[in-house]
């Protein structure tokens, strides 16, 4: 097992490298100037120009500058946004809470939505049940999200008035930041209705991004199920005399978890970094908006640090979920 | 009254091309401590029959059958509900694959306590003590680690002596073996075999036996019912049956035993068995049968007496031997 877990995190090394050298040329390659954007609209002297570009030392060559970044890399220094001035990595770690909370709640409401719905279709295949919720996930995965997530907002934010329209939580209250999760703040906090509050702030949010998720969970856990019903094994359980509930609940879902899980694991990693446009609506400040942000500033150190943490995130995720395989699934665990 | 007893059985799968007719009104009785075996080729129905008589078919199949009864219930008019207090518990069966029919996710022993806990309410304990004399019974060694392995760990002997110990948990009247040993080698299939009949022995269970091995008919059944294409065509005590069948299909069949061959190649029956859309007309098995004239291939047959071994045929072989007797 050790070695197993052990070879899996050999193979995050190219995969470390090629996102560093991903990350540093593609915002490079993009037109506009840092320095530039940092004047604004004033604009600055020539001399003050150079004098930054050798502090910033885009005079040097290239393959020397990422040389420089990648030695930082490994020390553990990502370097200081050009913007805030601030180290990216406590910048990262600022933000990511955030980030954290809307996909882990996203994802909540994905599992427990799909998992269910594709279980109950599979039963009642080809029934209107199945047709109706079918349709419907294909719907909810071929929806954009951004023109989801306003319709969304006018109806109830704007129409009905039922949830806030933006941010983490309400500005009436304000209390420490002890673990970066709101929900856990605002329940230490102790003041009331600040939990409350930020509940619904999550709503939104939560149902914009848990939607994909959600209509790819549904749809595999149908087709999952389906294969698994028509299994030898499933006739062995009618054959006992279990109750449909035992045979479907236990007998096949436990078997049909296994192609599922993937597919939540790969759901997660992309809500980690995918949650740039639901984070730009609803001005949820998690790390999408902040890359988001950062890139129209050409903020370098930022847009290269923030894409590699995010990668490491989305390995840690990966391999995680390969190790729940084990749980699930013992012809994996006794090798 | 007879433990199990089906009148007239049919059943018919909806299919794009129209209904077809798996199992054609079949007659069959089973009694405690009767051994039954049920013999024809691929697509006979032999299999459907008796998944039919579990409960187990798919939603496309449609069972009818002017009587059903097994052990005094009427198997027709009970609940899904009345239906799986039974099924499991009192009427059992085993399957052809041993490998497949386990779940793969779940241990052995928790297979096995799981049917003791449903059928009989056993608690966690007696389940397990329960579990451990039933792997004894069955020939599995250390049977305490045994029940802690799972399907994949065991190879298809101790998977089927598993289903059996599973089978046989609740103490069945009947227990339906569908080609117990067909996945498994030639040494383990006789082992499986004598597993089955001894069983028998000890319990008194009624066995059906579904089987295309004459061999392991002659071997453990006491009676042979033979189908074909759906049909039941001919039934009749074992010796009888290997003595004198009066179906020119059994004789066929009978025929092609390597150790009854007389010549260097094995006779063989021409064609195939008839499917949805080539049934015949008249005697499904016709197109087969050397003995066949216009009348056969008009006229369906209807069986005839039990002296000529409910022989679906016009033309019975075999008839001296009743005339002598």
């Amino acid at each position: 097992m050790l070695r197993y877990v052990l070879s899996r995190f050999a193979t995050f090394v190219p995969t470390f490298i090629g996102v560093t050298l991903i990350s540093f040329a593609f915002i490079r390659v993009l037109p506009g100037d840092p320095i530039i954007v940092m004047a604004g609209e004033r604009g600055m002297t020539q001399e003050r120009y150079d004098e930054l570009v050798k502090q910033f030392g885009f005079d040097r060559p290239i393959f020397v500058q990422f040389w420089d970044y990648l030695t930082g890399v490994l020390q553990g220094d990502l370097g200081n946004s050009y913007v805030t001035k601030k180290p990216v990595w406590d910048e990262f770690f600022a933000l990511f809470p955030a980030t954290l909370e809307l996909s882990i709640c996203a994802m909540i409401f994905a599992v427990a939505l799909g998992l269910p719905a594709g279980v109950i279709a599979a039963m009642n295949r080809g029934k209107f049940f199945d047709r109706t919720l079918m349709s419907t996930a294909l719907v909810g995965y071929s929806m954009p999200i951004f023109w989801w997530a306003l319709l969304l907002i006018i109806v109830f934010s704007g129409n009905l008035g039922w949830t806030p329209v933006s941010g983490r939580i309400d500005l009436l209250y304000y209390f420490d930041n002890v673990t970066g999760f709101m929900l856990i703040d605002s329940l230490l906090s102790g003041q009331d209705g600040a939990f409350g509050s930020a509940v619904r702030h999550l709503i939104l949010p939560t149902i914009v991004l848990g939607t994909i998720p959600l209509a790819v969970i549904a749809r595999q856990t149908r087709s999952a199920m389906l294969e698994v019903l028509g299994e030898d094994y499933i006739r062995t359980a009618r054959a006992k005399g279990l109750p449909p509930g035992r045979i479907n609940g236990l007998h096949a879902l436990r078997n049909a978890l296994i192609p599922v899980i993937t597919v939540i694991g790969l759901s997660v990693g992309t809500l980690l970094a995918g949650a740039i446009l639901t984070e730009t609506i609803f001005s949820w400040p998690g790390i999408g908006k902040w890359m988001v942000d950062s890139i129209f500033r050409r903020d370098y150190p930022v847009v290269q640090g923030g894409l590699l943490l995010i990668a490491v995130m989305v390995m840690i995720v990966n391999l995680t979920v390969d190790l729940l395989y084990g749980l699930i699934n013992p012809k994996i665990r006794k090798r | 009254m007879s433990l199990l007893r089906l009148r007239n059985l049919s059943v018919e799968f909806a299919t794009t091309g129209g209904r077809f007719r798996a199992v054609d009104k079949v007659d069959l009785d089973v009694d405690r401590g009767d051994v039954l075996a049920i013999v024809g080729e691929s697509g006979s129905g032999k299999s459907v029959s008796m998944l039919a008589l579990m409960g187990l078919l798919p939603w496309t199949a449609k069972v009818t059958a002017d009587e059903m009864t097994f052990d005094g219930h009427d198997l027709s008019k009970l609940s899904a509900r009345g239906r799986r207090r039974i099924v499991g518990k009192d009427m059992a069966m085993i399957f052809q694959e041993p490998m497949s029919s386990l779940n793969p996710c779940f241990t052995v022993g928790f297979q096995i306590r799981e049917t003791l806990r449903i059928h009989l309410g056993m608690d966690r304990k007696a389940a397990q003590k329960r579990a451990v004399e039933l792997f004894d019974l069955v020939g599995i060694p250390d049977p305490e680690q045994r029940l802690k392995a799972f399907p994949h760990q065991m190879s298809g002997g101790m998977n089927q002596r598993v289903m059996i110990a599973m089978a046989i948990s609740c103490n069945p009247k009947l227990l339906i073996a569908d080609e117990p040993t067909t996945a498994l080698d030639v040494t383990i299939q006789a082992q499986i075999l004598d597993l089955l009949v001894k069983l028998r022995d000890e319990t008194g269970m009624g066995l059906v036996l579904i089987t295309h091995d004459m061999g392991v008919v002659a071997e453990t059944a006491q009676r042979v019912s033979v189908h074909y294409a759906g049909q039941k065509v001919e039934e009749q005590p074992v010796r009888p049956l290997f003595r004198a069948p009066h179906h020119p299909y059994t004789s066929a069949l009978l025929a092609a035993l390597p150790e009854r061959a007389t010549d260097k190649r094995l006779p063989t029956i021409p064609g195939v068995v008839p499917g949805q859309f080539d049934r015949p007309k008249g005697c499904l098995f016709s197109p087969r049968c050397k003995f066949a004239d216009d009348h056969c291939r008009k006229v369906p047959p209807e069986p005839r007496g039990a002296d000529l071994g409910l022989a679906r045929c016009h033309y019975p072989l075999n008839t001296d031997e009743r005339l002598a007797s």
